[in-house]
C-alpha cells in the first residue's frame, strides 16, 4: 500500500518586508510579497525524503488561503510534491488557528492520509501549535518540533531535542509531526521540477466541500479577538563608536555607568 | 473570586521560574490553581503557594514522562472540568503551547500563545503579544469559552503573596490517545552552570562573526565576568559552533533580559524576532551599516576579537 503523505503548507507576508495590520485587524496580505512559510520549506523536504526512501508513496501538499496562496503550492510541487490541495473561501477571510485547523483537518481526511508533516510554526503568526490541533482533530498520535525524523515498520520515529534533554520519541501511524528548521536545508527547485509542476494537479476545494459552515470559520467562527494593534516605537538612538584601541573599555565605562557593573 | 488554573512546569518538583511568573499574573485575574503533574507535588506546594496558589492539584502518573503532551492534556482537561476556572495559563515552551492548544479544543475555547503580559479586562483576561518580530504590540482576547492562554517567561517579575496551597490529588482517566506517542529514550544534557538563557538577566550573543567553535570562548568569558547566559544566532548553530539550545530568535528563544549583547552578529530580522524586547542592547560589530547599530544603546564598531576580550578584562577590573 501507498504511504500517503500530506505536508501542510502556509503562505505569509515575507518577513523581510514592512508586515503591519489591515483595517480589521487580520494581517494585511496586500503590503508585502507573500511567499511559501521558509519553516513549511523543511516539511516538505522531510516529506520528500520520507517518500524516497518509501516503496511506494505520494505526497500532497494543502494549504488554505487565497488565490496567491497557489504559490506556495507551486513552490511545493516544483520542490517534488506529487500534487496539491488548495481549500479557498471568501468565507475563510480572518480565520483563527481554529477555523484553520478545522478545515484542514477536513481537508486532510477526504485526501486521506497515513502521515501529516507540518513545519514547526508559521513565520507570521508563529504560534507553532496546529500540527498539535490538528492531531486532536484527527484524533491519531502527535509527535512534534522533530529535528530527526523517519518511517519504518509502520511506525513514525525522530528525535526531539530540548533544553535539558534529547528525546528519541515513536508513533504508530496515522500520526501527525512537525519538523524543525534543524532537520536539514530544504532542496531547491531544479529546472526539471519547475517545469514538471505545471502539469501536476492542484485540486480546488471551497467550505462546501468539506461540509464546514461559514459560521464556524473566518472572523465570524474565530474565538480570539484582536482589539489592539500598535507599532512598538523605534528604539531612540544610540551612541555608536569606532573602535580605536579603546572601543572594550569604552563599553565597559557605558555599562558601568547603566549599573550593569 | 474565580479560578484560574496554572499549569506547572517543573522538574523533579523543583518549580521552573515562569510558573511563578504565572502565579503572579494569575492573582491579577482571579485566584490561582496550580496543577501539578509528576512526582515532588509537596515540595513544589511550599512555593507554589508562596507565590499564590491556594490550592495546587496533583497527579502522578508514569503515562506523563512516557508518553507526550497528551496524558498532560487529559490532567489539564480533567481539572478545568473540576474547577471550571475562568481562565488557563500555560507556560510558552514548545510543549507547553501543545497541552494548551488541544486543552482550547476539548474545551471548545479559543486560545492566545506566547502572551508577554496579561491584565484583567471587562470581558476576561487581556492578553498583550509581540508580533511581527516584535515590530507590533497587540492586545486580545479570547471570545469564546474559557481563554486559554500561554505567557511566554520573563513576562512578570514573580511577587511572594503566600496562600494556603494545600495538595489535593487530580483524579485522571487518561483516554485512547494519551499512550499514543512514546519518548522511547532520553538522553540528558550536561548542564553548563550558566544561567538560563530565557530567565537571564544579561545575555552575551555570539554570531557568524565569532568565526568558529573554539572562538567562543571568547563569548563565554565576557558572559562569565558578567554572570550572563549565552546566546548564538542561528548562523553560529547551523555552522555547528554553538549548540541550538542557546539560539536566539524565530525559530530559537525569546529573551527579554536587562541588557542583551550581540557580538558578530548583523541584527537579521528574525534574529531581532528573539531579543529586540531587551532592556539595553549593545553591540560590537566590524561592519558600521550592520542593522544591529539600529537597536543599540551603545554601539562599537570594531573587531570583535580586539574589543571583546578588552570588555571582559575591564568588566572583571572594575568588578573586583
Ligand atoms: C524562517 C527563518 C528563521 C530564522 N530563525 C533565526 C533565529 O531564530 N535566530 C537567528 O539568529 N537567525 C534566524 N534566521 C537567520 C537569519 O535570517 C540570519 O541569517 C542570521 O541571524 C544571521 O546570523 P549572524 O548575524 O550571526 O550572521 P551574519 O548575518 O552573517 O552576520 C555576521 C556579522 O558579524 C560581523 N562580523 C564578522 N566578523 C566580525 C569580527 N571579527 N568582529 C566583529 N564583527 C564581525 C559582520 O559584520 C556581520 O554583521 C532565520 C531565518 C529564517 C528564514
Amino acid at each position: 500500500m501507498s504511504l500517503r503523505i500530506v505536508v501542510c503548507v502556509k503562505y505569509v507576508p515575507d518577513a523581510t518586508g514592512d508586515r503591519h495590520f489591515a483595517e480589521d485587524l487580520t494581517t494585511a496580505r496586500d503590503a508585502v510579497d507573500g511567499l511559501l512559510s521558509e519553516l513549511d520549506e523543511y516539511a516538505v523536504e522531510q516529506a520528500l525524503q520520507i517518500a524516497e526512501a518509501a516503496d511506494d508513496a505520494e505526497v500532497t501538499v494543502l494549504t488554505m488561503g487565497p488565490e496567491d496562496a497557489r504559490d506556495a503550492l507551486r513552490k511545493a510541487l516544483s520542490m517534488g510534491a506529487d500534487k496539491a490541495v488548495h481549500v479557498e473561501d471568501d468565507a475563510l477571510h480572518g480565520s483563527d488557528v481554529m477555523g484553520t485547523s478545522l478545515v484542514l483537518a477536513r481537508a486532510i481526511e477526504r485526501t486521506g492520509y497515513d502521515l501529516v508533516v507540518c513545519g514547526m510554526a508559521s513565520t507570521d503568526g508563529t504560534m507553532g501549535v496546529l500540527p498539535a490541533i490538528l492531531a486532536e482533530r484527527l484524533g491519531v498520535p502527535q509527535v512534534t518540533l522533530l529535528s530527526e525524523v523517519a518511517v519504518a515498520g509502520g511506525n513514525v520515529l525522530g528525535r526531539w531535542d530540548g533544553d535539558t534533554a534529547s528525546e528519541r520519541v515513536e508513533a504508530q501511524l496515522p500520526a501527525v509531526v512537525s519538523v524543525t528548521d534543524q532537520s536539514g536545508e530544504a532542496r531547491y527547485p531544479s529546472f526539471k521540477g519547475i517545469m514538471a509542476a505545471k502539469k501536476k494537479p492542484v485540486e480546488s476545494l471551497e467550505l462546501s466541500d468539506l461540509g464546514i459552515d461559514a459560521g464556524e470559520v473566518g472572523l465570524a467562527g474565530a474565538r480570539t479577538a484582536v482589539e489592539e494593534a500598535a507599532e512598538r516605537p523605534a528604539r531612540s538612538a544610540g551612541t555608536i563608536v569606532k573602535d580605536e584601541g579603546e572601543g572594550g573599555k569604552q563599553l565597559a565605562a557605558f555599562l558601568a555607568e547603566s549599573k550593569f557593573i | 473570586m474565580g479560578a484560574v488554573l496554572v499549569y506547572v512546569d517543573q522538574v523533579d518538583g523543583a518549580v521552573r521560574k515562569p510558573t511563578l511568573e504565572l502565579l503572579t499574573l494569575a492573582r491579577r485575574i482571579g485566584e490561582p490553581v496550580a496543577v501539578h503533574l509528576g512526582p515532588g507535588a509537596e515540595v513544589a506546594a511550599l512555593v507554589l503557594a508562596e507565590h499564590g496558589a491556594a490550592r495546587v492539584l496533583a497527579a502522578e502518573a508514569p503515562e506523563f514522562a512516557e508518553y507526550l503532551v497528551v496524558p498532560k492534556v487529559d490532567a489539564l482537561e480533567a481539572a478545568a472540568k473540576a474547577m471550571n476556572p475562568v481562565a488557563v495559563l500555560v507556560p510558552s515552551s514548545g510543549e507547553g503551547k501543545e497541552i494548551a492548544a488541544r486543552l482550547a479544543v476539548r474545551l471548545g475555547s479559543g486560545i492566545i500563545t506566547d502572551a508577554v503580559d496579561l491584565e484583567a479586562g471587562v470581558d476576561g483576561p487581556v492578553a498583550t503579544q509581540s508580533v511581527f518580530a516584535a515590530s507590533f504590540t497587540t492586545k486580545s482576547r479570547v471570545t469564546k469559552g474559557t481563554p486559554v492562554i500561554t505567557v511566554k517567561p520573563n513576562s512578570a517579575t514573580p511577587e511572594q503573596a503566600p496562600a494556603a496551597g494545600a495538595v489535593e490529588p487530580l483524579t485522571v482517566a487518561f483516554g485512547d490517545a494519551a499512550r499514543g506517542a512514546r519518548v522511547v529514550s532520553r538522553s540528558p544534557r550536561e548542564s553548563t552552570g550558566r544561567p538560563e538563557l530565557t530567565e537571564a538577566a544579561i545575555v552575551v550573543s555570539g554570531g557568524r562573526g565569532v568565526g568558529g567553535a573554539e572562538n567562543f570562548s571568547v563569548i563565554e568569558r565576557l558572559a562569565d565576568s558578567l554572570g550572563a547566559a549565552v546566546g548564538a544566532s542561528r548562523a553560529a548553530v547551523d555552522a555547528g559552533w554553538y549548540p541550538h539550545s542557546n539560539q536566539v530568535g524565530q525559530t530559537g528563544k525569546t529573551v527579554s533580559p536587562q541588557l542583551y549583547v550581540a557580538c558578530g552578529v548583523s541584527g537579521a530580522i528574525q534574529h531581532r524576532a528573539g531579543m529586540q524586547t531587551s532592556k539595553t542592547i549593545v553591540a560590537v560589530n566590524k561592519d558600521p551599516e550592520a542593522p544591529i547599530f539600529d537597536l543599540v544603546d551603545y554601539g562599537v564598531v570594531g573587531d570583535l576579537f580586539e574589543a571583546v576580550p578588552q570588555l571582559t578584562e575591564e568588566v572583571k577590573t572594575r568588578k573586583n
